[in-house]
């Protein structure tokens, strides 16, 4: 964890990540970007990956929250990684291309909503459990 | 096969976004999340250019790569930090310019490429 004193005046330095950083998250993403591939086979298309952004974006909330308590490479491995590597952007962005009409504009909100609703609830509960 | 070219596509991606996201982050100084969605941007043009090449290229390039690149659950936990943080205009600002600069990306890619 990081202790160094915080003075808000000065910008923190920002140290160069180190080869454990980088292979954490690059493992990390590895694994989550396989995770996605195995979801999306058994939940083919849109709706799959609806899930799969869904709940990574859920995932994220509890994450964070944890965080301060969790190993130094916990973000990077998880968060930056994992599941960074397992919910997607392009794929929901040419899916919208995809699906064009109503069905685009429908699949766009429900999945930006249930995204942002989910990071929100799941950061809200984690810090409740945690009192 | 498939599952090999999708992981090591993501294992490229994952960093290269976390090394793009510092980058920008590093050179403006407010707390939009810009890096997030530079990324965002660059993958869905990509994913559009290669959307209709071979399975091998989806898997490694689109799948793998564009899917490791790109992220959601970054882009909710900025937006969420922003509302929560009282930006509510930039975080509403950050989800607008996310997804129409990369639906249009998307679009793009995939119609330059036909």
């Amino acid at each position: 964890m990081h202790t160094d004193p915080v003075d808000p005046d000065v910008p923190v330095r920002r140290r160069e990540p180190g080869p454990a950083v980088l292979g954490a998250i690059a493992l990390g993403g590895g694994l989550g970007g396989l995770a996605r591939y195995g979801v999306s086979s058994v939940v083919a298309g849109p709706w799959g990956l609806l899930l799969i952004n869904v709940l990574g974006c859920a995932l994220i909330g509890v994450l964070m929250v944890l965080v301060p308590r969790l190993h130094p490479l916990a973000r990077p491995f998880f968060g930056v990684g994992v599941l960074g590597g397992f919910t997607t952007f392009s794929a929901y962005a040419l899916d919208i291309v995809h699906l064009g009409g109503l069905m685009a504009f429908g699949y766009l909100f429900a999945t930006l909503f249930l995204a942002l609703g989910a990071t929100f609830s799941a950061m809200a509960l984690t810090k409740k459990v945690l009192g | 096969m498939t599952a090999l070219l999708v992981f090591v596509g993501a294992a490229i991606g994952a960093p290269l976004r976390y090394l793009t996201d510092r980058f920008v982050q590093a050179r403006h100084m407010t707390r939009f999340p810009f890096g997030t969605l530079t990324v965002n941007v660059v993958g869905s043009f990509v994913l559009g250019c290669v959307a209709g090449a071979s399975p091998t290229l989806v898997a490694f390039i689109g799948t793998g790569l564009c899917g490791g690149l790109t992220t959601y659950s970054t882009f909710s936990y900025e937006t969420v930090r922003l509302t929560e943080d009282g930006h509510y205009w930039q975080a509403f600002a950050n989800a607008a310019t996310s997804i129409a600069a990369g639906v249009g990306a998307a679009a793009s890619g995939y119609a330059l490429t036909r």
